[in-house]
């Protein structure tokens, strides 16, 4: 009892005496360490600073089963303005937080986590700048990692099986294959139509939008956003669930403006010509990785149907994600593979 | 035009543990006006590279002395990636990536310089696809560079603009060089021999950049093409005959001339049209404006490829097993194969008597009259109307 009183003194005072480092978010370089920023009152235990707000998306990219935690930070007396079909315009000065950890065992929480690394989104004058720390093994500091960093590491799965992965932290360049559009790096997740969904805060189970709003981070957002779907609620639609997994995993690169437009493959939530989704679509410059396949998606045949032999693979001359991935994800593979059947 | 900056520095990578890491970093940092150097030694690496910084360069000591090796690659869809614009890249050697070798995409000013990409347990399908991959760029040069071994095309340069492939060696790949969806290329002085296919220009349906136009081929050596086609199912390429010398598909403004072409088992040079179905409206599948002259052609048809793709078996049964050094498909579009093809459209031959030369009349082939076939080239004659050179912005 009396450790959580001082653990709450503590924590009361941390959060009324001292502030996110808001010089180090704008500096010309990187802090060697993630401490640097303040983004923790208890940089281990990932306990925010009070204005550093988690956050969740509705479906969210695959990382090789790897979990994350979102926060976002956004400077006093300023706000993001709401874009339509686009990321929040945030102020010079905001910060987007991302922690990605294996639980030791998905089926004891309490057995606690391993942290990898985590990546930050930066917004300074100029615009947007990407960087990853990476954990050290005591869990105690990550450090700076603009090369990237391999991680081999394991986890229990909920099977209670344990799984080895080589982790791969992203360099620099890595962040903006994905991150990035008409060649000026972005945030990804941040869209009102992705967090448009109920957490749970210490005050209480918000809308993550009428929280956001609450708490002075937003200006504004619209009523009638069409949103994309958990991708992992059986209960839902399967068109709606594999277009939503697709357009968080894929359509990044995979639209007319991003890194894979020379492919004609398009994968965004809003296309809508057959062809550019893959339906009987030839490869292009795909090499090997077409796995002897004529086309992208060939309906009721998944097993001929190139998107899902890549999604499958795990050789990287083959796979996609080209970044990122070294596991296969067997359940959406399962659920595209149904889909494909479907058509 | 672009000036030197005096802040400009040399970075120098040596071999040694870490060195990706090294030399990854270093990729990253440099500034505006550097140059990075990659001393000589063999380096291993699990991870590809990428390169994001504009108006720098990256030297080796040599093709054969700074050796990028990427046997035992575990992360990465090419070697080395490049997204920036005015880079150099000189003298090292990207071996066996998992994926593409050389990834360029969307840069404006590369120049690929004595590069080499090779796959070294020869020509294999489980090879990557692309030794020399400029995608979606401008002012692209390769020069003096080697590819060996791609599963696909040893040099491809696809959707991009002004284009220079000069001087450079491609040998054991299906495609030994490939310039597809593009505008304004200059390729000359290579040697393309030991591929499926020497060199192909081509332009394919459903693509941001389609139309492919302005492309001259010459001085080159398209000889001795003879490697079964090893490309995996359900690329382009895989539908193309062992022993093609030279084939052109669906391009218009094509210039092809001063090449020797010779020792090509099926045909020396193709001229066809795009032959799939294809809803694109924007899509024109008919090659038109090929200008022909001046080649110097050696044997070819002595050893025709008839398993591969529909070309080789067709032309083998309608020429009777007289293979020409010239096929042109002879398809158009319904309208003009009824009215005929504008004047300022035709296929333009000039070449020696003794070239022989083979087209198809689709409609006399599919009505099943006599004579689907004409061999002479006479009507095919005209002026050569020379198309200009190609002009590279320099940095």
């Amino acid at each position: 009892m009396k450790k959580i009183l001082i653990t709450f003194l503590l924590s009361f005072f941390y959060n009324h005496l001292s502030a996110v480092n808001d010089q180090m978010i704008l500096a010309e370089n990187f802090p060697d360490k993630l401490s640097d920023f303040e983004f923790f009152l208890d940089n281990s235990a990932q306990i925010p600073h009070d204005k550093v707000i988690q956050y969740e998306l509705i479906s969210s990219l695959f990382s090789d089963y790897s979990k994350k935690q979102r926060w976002v930070y956004v400077p006093s007396y300023v706000k993001a303005n709401y874009e339509q079909n686009w990321v929040f315009n945030f102020p010079t000065g905001s910060a987007l937080i991302k922690t990605f950890y294996y639980p030791v065992d998905e089926r004891y929480p309490t057995l606690g986590k391993q942290l990898l690394e985590t990546r930050l989104l930066l917004r300074k004058s100029h615009g947007w700048e990407a960087v990853s720390y990476a954990w050290n093994e005591e869990q105690t500091e990550a450090y700076k990692k603009i090369a990237g960093k391999t991680i081999s590491t394991s986890w229990t799965d909920f099977m209670g099986d344990e799984k080895e992965v080589r982790y791969r932290v992203p360099n620099v360049n890595q962040c903006k294959e994905c991150h990035s559009a008409e060649d000026k790096i972005t945030p990804i997740g941040p869209k009102a139509r992705n967090i448009n969904k109920k957490l749970v805060y210490d005050d209480g189970e918000f809308n993550q939008l009428e929280y956001w709003m609450d708490r002075q981070i937003i200006d504004n957002y619209p009523l009638d956003l069409i949103s994309p779907v958990d991708w992992t609620n059986e209960n839902l639609n399967i068109n709606d669930r594999v277009r939503s997994y697709l357009d968080v995993n894929c359509g990044h690169c995979h639209s007319p403006t991003g890194n894979a437009n020379s492919t004609g493959l398009y994968l965004q939530l809003d296309e809508t010509r057959d062809i550019h989704l893959g339906i009987f679509k030839k490869p292009v410059a795909t090499g090997r990785g077409s796995g002897g396949f004529k086309y992208s998606i060939v309906p009721g045949k998944p097993d001929e149907s190139i998107l899902l032999y890549r999604m499958t693979s795990m050789d990287p001359g083959v796979m996609m994600p080209e970044s990122g991935r070294s596991l296969s994800h067997i359940e959406a593979v399962e659920m595209v593979r149904e889909w494909i059947y479907g058509l | 035009m672009f000036t030197l900056s005096i802040n400009s520095k040399e970075i120098i990578i040596e071999a040694g543990p870490n060195a990706h890491e090294r030399l990854q970093e270093a990729m990253i940092l440099m500034k505006d006006g550097d140059t990075l150097i990659i001393d000589s030694g063999n380096y291993i690496f699990e991870d590809s590279l990428s390169l994001d910084v504009d108006n720098v360069t990256i030297k080796g000591k040599g093709m054969n002395e700074t050796i990028l090796d990427f046997k035992d690659q575990k992360t990465g869809a090419q070697g080395l990636l490049v997204t920036s614009d005015r880079v150099t890249l000189e003298g090292f050697s990207i071996m066996d990536a998992k994926g593409d070798a050389l990834k360029v995409i969307g840069s404006k000013g590369i120049n690929m310089i004595n590069l080499k990409t090779e796959w070294t347990g020869g020509p294999k399908s489980s090879n990557g696809a692309y030794g020399f991959y400029p995608v979606e760029s401008e002012d692209v040069l390769i020069d003096g560079c080697i590819a060996i071994g791609a599963s696909d095309a040893g040099i491809y340069v696809g959707q991009s603009r002004n284009i220079i492939v000069r001087n450079s060696i491609a040998q054991y790949n299906v495609a030994g060089i490939e310039i597809e969806n593009s505008y304004y290329a200059d390729v000359y002085n290579n040697l393309a021999s030991h591929n499926t296919a020497g060199i192909l220009v081509f332009d394919l349906p459903d693509l941001p950049q389609q139309g492919g136009h302005h492309i001259r081929v010459f001085d080159n050596k398209a000889i001795d093409n003879d490697t079964d086609n090893f490309a995996p199912e359900g690329n382009i390429v895989g539908e193309v005959p062992r022993g093609t010398g030279i084939i052109i598909m669906a391009n218009s403004d094509v210039e092809i001339f001063n090449n020797l072409i010779s020792g090509n088992g099926t045909v020396n040079l193709s001229i066809v049209s795009y032959g799939d179905d294809t809803d694109d409206k924007n899509y024109y599948p008919h090659p038109k404006r090929i200008q022909v002259h001046n080649n110097n052609y050696g044997p070819s048809g002595f050893d025709p490829d008839l398993e591969t793709g529909d070309l080789a078996k067709a032309l083998y049964e309608i020429s009777d097993g007289n293979m020409p050094d010239i096929f042109w498909d002879g398809v158009l579009p319904l309208s003009q194969i009824i009215l005929g093809q504008p004047k300022d459209e035709q296929l333009i031959i000039d070449e020696e008597i003794s070239t022989s030369f083979l087209t198809i009349s689709p409609i006399r082939y599919m009505l099943g009259f006599s004579e689907p076939i004409k061999t002479s080239k006479q009507e095919f004659n005209g002026t050569i109307s020379p198309l200009n050179s190609v002009v590279i912005e320099s940095f």
